[in-house]
């Protein structure tokens, strides 16, 4: 058995799982979405073992190292992380309508790694061995998993309101199946509430890792910067909670913008920019 | 304030306290920000500068554009964010700071009226016997309350996390913190980056502007080194270094090896394994293709050199042995690039042992005759300095920073407010944030009391 092998598995698990929450969200047959679930979840462990496996290779192939050191790597373990937000936004509040905005995120990650990506396992390039690299990637990409999950349920929101509120009180179709609009910006905000923390030790453990490797903790990188600008953009959100006017249809799109520029940061600077964070491409 | 002052210093009090110019600091930081990101900072490289027009030229630099994150808007805009976090702390923590130390112990009725949770319970327990119940059920199951007697009946509070209230000041405090262990980084510190050749040491580093800064010390480099996977990947850049004082080793500084991500610091001053490169003299001979008028020109590792002919030489790599390189042959050799006078480029390769291929490659390619005589050529390490007193600062700036947002978060103040009188306990409460999470462990604890005071009632 290969990490390769389960790698192929989950991608067609979290691929099941979205068939099924989008037949629940037209049907509305509970039983659909329990499946859902359970491919999701079953997905999960599966990709919990085929990534523990890979470490195990990279050890066997003598260049043993935590698999997140380049854009493969990077972005399955990226499609792990939404889903174990999502689970655990799932077991505590139980909207499970939920997985059919979340779970598109990690299969279209899955399959991107799986189909376009190069998987080989590579040894470390001397900037990256360093222990600071399984922090400071672990505590960014959970953060970022909590904005890919907030962004699901704020376009929840932004549906359900567009849909209107006559339809949504009949309770037919798709948006029938939605949790109340006060419920959908309050899960929202509690997404955020754990990603902002995560994003803030991912800037911190970043700029630890650079003062100590390069003498410097912040030296306006695009990376870095964008980074920041996400931080600013969920900093904005949250003040945007205690003002007036703000709340409901505004913040749902501040949580959109958010992610829409927390994948920038992911892979917009790599891809488009250049400057010193240039591993994962 | 004062009232009768003219209402402008007043709105622009109020101005800065907003949450209106939080949020628009917020995101014109945000939006800001990425010009710098598509726009080149620093050094500008030559390509991109012929790549915009002259006017866009004259209007980036204007703005500063080309090193926005220190220009005096974008520092204008930071200021105004810590303006706006002092100017807010100071209209709005006393009240909670009030809030914090000495909370309402004894709620009148109107208080009890308004609380999100109530529950009243009856008991034939005289109020003493009931007061002492309470005190242990909520110092056991909650926190330990505070006893006030007046008119008669027993007023007991108990709270919760009351200082998670202050952790959004914490937060806001930890951003100034940050700022200032910043200024000072850059005002008391100093970056820069220095090139030792092998064996050799250095006192002094280039700067910002290439400014030489003193070390008070020497560096020498003993031996630089670079590994490669298999893969042809590299594995490991090393130096090791030796701190000299007085031209003596000092001890415990003596060929210490820095790699990258592992660093060497003596007197507060750090130096990071950056870059490496070679350094180096070649001797080349150059003469007519007969042979005749022979000069000898001399050429640093990797530079160039003019020729008597008006032209140039360029140096692309040299090896003092070609045996890996081209079986068979053995000695020196050197990849140039000639550049004729009238502009032409060719690339060839000249060898010490091989003067007939050397001939061959000016007949065929015409121009003077290369003679490649030696070189010496050796390492040198390229290092960061950094010096960055501030740097504590900083990172208490980011410890508290974590600290403030997870306790904002996920910590909420709870209160409980139990009345003792005339046989009938009045259990009130409320919490800050998180409200349905409160209601439920407010029901259990009202449970308990019930439990406790009727225990008759109990299966």
């Amino acid at each position: 058995m290969t990490s390769s092998l389960l790698f192929n598995i989950t991608t067609i698990a979290y691929l099941v799982s979205m068939l099924l929450f989008f037949t629940f969200l037209a049907s509305r047959v509970a039983t659909l979405g329990l499946l859902g679930s359970v491919a999701a979840f079953s997905g999960l462990a599966v990709q919990s073992v085929a990534i523990g496996l890979r470490w195990q290779e990279s050890y066997a192939m003598g260049v043993g190292h935590a698999p997140l050191s380049n854009l493969y790597e990077s972005v399955v373990f990226f499609s792990w992380t939404i889903v174990l937000i999502y689970l655990l936004l799932d077991l505590r509040y139980h909207y499970r309508v939920i997985g059919a905005f979340v779970m598109p995120f990690a299969l279209l990650g899955m399959t991107w790694a799986q189909l376009g990506l190069s998987s080989g396992i590579e040894p470390l390039v001397p900037a990256l061995q360093s222990n600071w690299l399984l922090y400071h990637v672990v505590t960014c990409f959970l953060g970022y998993a909590a904005f890919a999950v907030a962004c699901g349920i704020s376009i929840m929101y932004l549906i359900r309101e567009a849909a209107g509120a006559a339809t949504a009180a009949t309770g037919n179709g798709m948006v029938g199946s939605f949790p109340p609009a006060k419920v959908l910006d309050d899960l929202n905000y509690r997404a955020i509430m754990v990603g902002f923390p995560l994003l803030t030790l991912g800037i911190v453990t970043g700029a630890a890792w650079a003062n100590y490797a390069w003498g410097t903790y912040w030296s306006w990188d695009p990376k870095e910067t964008w980074s920041l600008i996400v931080w600013f953009v969920y900093a904005a959100f949250l003040h945007a909670r205690i003002t007036r006017g703000w709340v409901g249809r505004r913040a749902a799109w501040l949580s959109v913008i958010g992610f829409a520029a927390t994948i920038f940061c992911y892979l917009g600077v790599n891809l488009l920019l250049s400057g010193l964070h240039s591993y994962g491409g | 304030m004062n009232t009768d002052e003219p209402t402008l210093s007043r709105s622009l009090w109020d101005f800065f306290c907003s949450l209106k110019l939080a949020m628009t600091l917020l995101l014109s930081l945000a939006i800001s920000s990425i010009i710098g990101t598509v726009i080149p900072q620093g050094n500008i490289p030559p390509e991109y500068i012929q790549s915009i027009s002259q006017a866009k030229m004259k209007l980036y630099q204007a703005l500063g554009f080309f090193d926005m994150y220190h220009s005096w808007w974008f520092v204008l805009l930071l200021g105004a964010l810590a303006a706006n976090l002092v100017a807010c702390s100071i209209k709005r923590l006393p009240r909670i700071w009030k809030f914090v130390t000495q909370p309402v112990t004894v709620l009148d009725d109107a208080g009890r009226k308004a609380l999100a949770n109530l529950a009243t319970i009856s008991s034939p327990q005289t109020a003493p016997a009931l007061k002492e119940s309470l005190v242990r059920i909520l110092g056991a199951g909650f926190s330990t309350p505070l006893v006030t007697e007046k008119d008669g009946a027993y007023h007991l509070f108990a709270e919760k996390a009351s200082w998670s209230r202050l952790a959004v000041y914490v937060v806001h405090l930890s951003i100034l913190v940050i700022f200032v262990g910043a200024i000072t980084g850059s005002l008391f510190g100093f970056k820069g980056y220095v090139n030792i050749p092998e064996g050799e040491s250095v006192t002094q580093i280039a700067g910002k502007g290439d400014q030489a800064i003193d070390l008070g010390f020497a560096v020498r480099c003993d031996k630089f080194s670079v590994s490669f996977y298999d893969t042809g990947a590299p594995k490991e850049f090393k130096s090791l270094l030796t701190v000299l004082e007085n031209g003596k080793p000092v001890k415990g500084y003596e060929q210490l090896p820095v790699i990258v991500n592992d660093p060497m610091s003596y007197k507060g001053i750090t130096f990071y394994q950056s870059s490496y490169g070679k350094t180096g003299e070649h001797i080349f001979t150059v003469s007519n293709p007969d042979g005749s008028n022979p000069v000898v020109v001399k050429v640093p590792s990797g530079g160039s050199a003019k020729l008597p002919n008006g032209g140039g030489i360029c140096l692309q790599e040299t090896t003092q042995d070609v045996a890996p390189f081209e079986p068979g042959k053995s000695g020196p050799a050197a990849s140039i690039e000639v550049h004729s006078p009238d502009g032409k480029t060719r690339k060839t390769i000249v060898y010490a042992n091989y003067p007939e291929l050397n001939l061959q490659s000016a007949q065929i390619n015409g121009g003077p005759l290369f003679g490649y005589l030696s070189g010496k050529e050796s390492s040198y390490t390229g290092l960061q300095v950094a010096r960055d007193p501030g740097v504590w600062i900083v990172w208490i700036g980011c410890l508290l920073m974590v600290v403030g947002i997870c306790g904002a978060f996920f910590l909420s103040h709870r209160r409980v407010w139990v009345l003792i009188k005339d046989g009938t306990v009045v259990i009130g409460g409320n919490a800050h944030k998180n409200p349905a999470g409160f209601e439920l462990a407010f029901d259990r604890l009202v449970q308990e009391i019930k439990g406790e005071l009727s225990p008759g009632e109990k299966k």
